[in-house]
């Protein structure tokens, strides 16, 4: 019950808090498995390269906005001689069709792998309908 | 109607066959060349004499990658399970790849074996090499004649 509303390929990102020009770098989409259970609803994104404090996962209203920072990878006297992926940033918004229980979010980071798990929402849950007997 | 380059006929009867083609390539447009590339991509980096493999491996663990080497090719190999899932699960979307994969990387140089190092960081393989000390580059002098 996730879309994907805003697909960002490459941009350049705007400036920083502190009104600095970044270097310009790579915005990447993270490819992304979705779930669904009758509880909830499982986000699993890839963003290699990116640690925890790098994450920023935000909800408004139903668009769901995953961004994370890739930490700088740099080699002290090394020299980049073949490169097949480039650091980066990685950006991805959703829109939910349902309601989430925002209180009850996780979002975890393991070996690349961000897991978000959107608990529905009391009255967005499946009900039962019992037919009266007339 | 769309324009005809029949006009005796009256109507074009490619006219379905060029839409059918313009809306394949529409399909297929949005697929990019990603999903062909070699698993994992990997960069290179080189040292004075040691060289630097790094690999994006997110969501395999250290026990899920094989390494080896021989001679100068360094082979990565291993494979990605999809995690455990509960039953009854609607599926929204499925972009990550997983199974098998295997790789072998050929190395600028001859390295030592003994001196290799590996190390997982946020699902970023990093591997250094040292160059082997008999395969190192010697200073020749020139004696006066």
């Amino acid at each position: 019950m996730a879309q994907e509303i805003r697909p960002v390929e490459q941009q350049t990102p705007a400036t920083t808090e502190a009104g600095q020009r970044m270097p310009p770098r790579p915005v990447f989409l993270p490819p992304a498995d979705i779930y669904e259970t009758k509880e909830s609803i499982v986000v699993l994104a890839e963003m290699p390269g990116v640690p925890s404090e790098g994450v920023d996962i935000s909800l408004e209203r139903r668009v769901l906005t995953i961004r994370g920072r890739s930490a700088a990878n740099e080699h002290g006297g090394y020299q980049r001689v073949y490169n097949e992926y480039a650091d980066g940033d990685y950006e991805r918004v959703f829109t939910l069709s349902e309601n989430i229980d925002r209180d009850r979010i996780e979002a975890t980071l393991k070996d690349g792998v961000l897991q978000l798990v959107l608990p529905k929402a009391e009255a967005a849950k499946a009900r039962r309908i019992e037919l009266k007997a007339s | 109607m769309a324009l005809s380059e029949f006009p005796r006929l009256g109507f074009d009867p490619f006219v379905e066959l060029r839409r059918m083609q313009s809306e394949m390539n529409r399909l297929f447009s949005g697929y990019s060349a990603t999903a062909a590339r070699d698993f994992p991509p990997i960069n290179i980096w080189l040292g004075e004499n040691s060289v630097v493999v790094t690999a994006e491996l997110p969501g395999v663990t250290r026990d899920d990658v094989n390494l080896s080497l021989q001679e100068d090719v360094l082979t990565l190999a291993g494979k990605r399970e999809p995690k455990s899932q509960e039953q009854n699960v609607s599926w929204q979307r499925r972009e990550r790849a997983y199974g098998s994969f295997s790789r072998a990387v050929q190395l600028p140089f001859r390295v030592d074996p003994d001196k290799v190092q590996a190390r997982f960081n946020n699902g970023i393989l990093e591997i250094e090499l040292q160059r082997l000390e008999a395969d190192r580059p010697k200073k020749i002098e020139i004696r006066a004649a």
